[in-house]
């Protein structure tokens, strides 16, 4: 075991893992987390928490993540390299560990030009592969980035994102390979609309050997309305939604609309889980929490295994 | 080069506000190719405000000089009689040129005219492109000769990242994914194994997160 989360043992059991997604409020109200975390418990594996999504402010993923853990529900720590330098990170990771967070997402992060502070400063002093390198030697080696020695080590479960529909599309299996050696234990993917796209890249990851050396979440999300169909289709920067999926949406009368989305979201869950590599699922249902106990029972993953 | 763009009329106008006289130095070099500071901007500008001032009925002294490099102790000497003779300076030079201007000239007031943008090169007639972040540890070796640094958004050692669509950059379509691009270069020649190689965390030391830099050649100290 290298973190021993609930997460982990879930996924090395071989059974097949849930993760959910909170997003923090854009306020110091510890409440509304309380509220979220209570709609999820028991129905997902451990929940991933957004690190200023969009570079939108809104309470830090750690400070979030450490509440979950008071509520005896598994974060998974989302960090960006937008907003902090390889100074700030490790200090910060390093008190997330000594808070009780297990798992760790490295993500690159939103330009701020997406936020509410497009004039702020960005950082990335390092990118998503180097944060993965990072945290893999703080925890294999006892290694700060500077090489020194660390007394007790951050022994995190470490994932990262990839984008199946992100172009070029021959190379986002490559790039999974790149994020698998820098240190990937598990990987989420974008959300899946476009499933047989999403099975071309999961067949080129099988031919690279991937799926035997990272565990593979493939992230899905309900839709909401045809609107937010469309704007995903249109406006949102590497997402691939299929215009059948739209229609889907667009044809459901009104009061059945949240129904049908629930239902896509089941649909593309049973898809996946039949392609051969895919080791979990993570739902996305930012705003929506409501949705995952219905989804999970839905697609036939309840109830959650005890580890 | 150095690319640069004129402030506004208004902003300059306030700049001058408490000035009689004013002289508005141009630059030779960098700022009259990208067509910001050379001759011909400030004889444009001089007429601009001296009518500008006109009609506000605060008439002012607008003279006019360029050199061929601000940015150099023997080509400034050449006006230094025009600068003693006026109030402050107005120099449409690069930052680099007005600060060595401010240096000379102590004790008069120099103002900038231009916002000093980047470093690049006109793509075409009237479209300038940034190319270099002078990060001092250049990596265009590995990249095909595209910079990632100055060419992404979010300078990525190891893109390109999941907002990269269609070859654009996720924060606009009218930005080109930079890792896209060193992408298609590098299959062009054929170093398409370049990808596939992790590139380590930057030694940013060498740039701008190192202090402010200077260089010392021995070998050419007198």
């Amino acid at each position: 075991m290298r973190s021993g989360s609930n997460l982990e043992k879930i996924l090395e059991s071989g059974a097949f893992a849930v993760t959910g997604e909170l997003g923090p409020p854009k306020s110091a109200d510890a409440e509304v987390i309380k509220r979220k975390a209570a709609i999820l418990k028991g129905y997902v594996d451990a929940v991933n928490i957004t690190d200023n999504q969009t570079a939108i402010v809104r309470m830090s993923s750690i400070a979030s993540g450490a509440i979950l853990v008071q509520l005896g529900l598994e974060p998974v720590i989302q960090m960006t390299c937008r907003d902090r330098n390889r100074i700030a990170m490790q200090s910060d990771l390093l008190g997330a560990y000594a808070l009780g967070a297990r798992n760790l997402l490295c993500l690159t992060g939103d330009h701020q030009v997406f936020g509410n502070h497009p004039q702020a400063k960005n950082v990335f002093d390092l990118d998503s592969i180097q944060l993965l390198q990072m945290m893999r030697a703080m925890r294999d080696e006892k290694k700060f980035q500077c090489g020194e020695d660390i007394a007790l080590e951050p022994r995190f479960f470490l994932g990262a994102a990839e984008n199946p529909f992100a172009d070029p599309f021959e190379f986002r299996a490559l790039r999974l390979a790149k994020k698998v050696r820098a240190g990937a234990d598990f990987i989420q993917t974008q959300i899946i609309y476009n499933v047989p796209k999403f099975a071309e890249w999961m067949k080129m990851v099988r031919e690279l050997g991937l799926n035997q050396q990272v565990k593979i979440l493939a992230g899905v999300s309900p839709l909401k309305s045809p609107a937010v169909a469309r704007y995903m289709r249109d406006k949102v920067p590497g997402m691939d939604v299929p215009d059948e999926i739209v229609e889907r949406m667009e044809r459901a009368p009104k009061e059945e609309r949240r129904a049908q989305g629930i239902q896509i979201c089941v649909d593309v869950i049973n898809q996946v889980r039949e392609i051969q590599g895919v080791a979990g699922v993570h739902i996305m249902a930012v705003e929506w929490e409501e949705a995952v106990p219905e989804v999970t029972q839905k697609a036939g993953l309840l109830p959650r295994p005890t580890l | 080069m150095i690319i640069a763009q004129q402030k506004p009329l208004e902003e300059i106008k306030g700049l001058l506000a408490n000035y009689q006289s004013v002289l508005i130095a141009g630059c030779g070099t960098c700022v009259t190719v990208c067509f910001a500071g050379g001759e011909k901007e400030v004889g444009i500008l001089a007429s601009s405000l001296r009518m500008a001032f006109q009609v506000d009925g605060d008439p002012k002294d607008i003279r006019e000089a360029t050199v061929q490099r601000q940015c150099e102790w023997e080509y400034i000497e050449a006006i230094a009689e025009q600068v003693q003779q006026v109030d402050a300076v107005l120099s449409l030079a690069c930052g680099i040129g007005v600060q060595t201007m401010a240096e000379r000239f102590r004790g008069k007031r120099l103002l900038p005219g231009l916002n000093t943008a980047f470093l690049g090169y006109p793509v075409e007639q009237g479209i300038w492109k940034e190319n270099c972040a002078a990060c001092g540890n250049c990596v265009l070796d590995k990249t095909g000769g595209i910079c990632p640094i100055a060419r992404c958004s979010k300078s990525l050692l190891n893109g390109p990242c999941g907002g990269s669509h269609d070859g654009k950059c996720e924060i606009s379509d009218d930005v080109e994914c930079a890792w896209d691009q060193i992408y298609q270069r590098l299959k062009e020649l054929g170093l398409l194994d370049n990808m596939l190689e992790i590139m380590p965390a930057k030694d940013w030391s060498t740039g701008r997160a190192g202090g402010p830099k200077r260089i010392v050649r021995e070998d050419l100290r007198p």
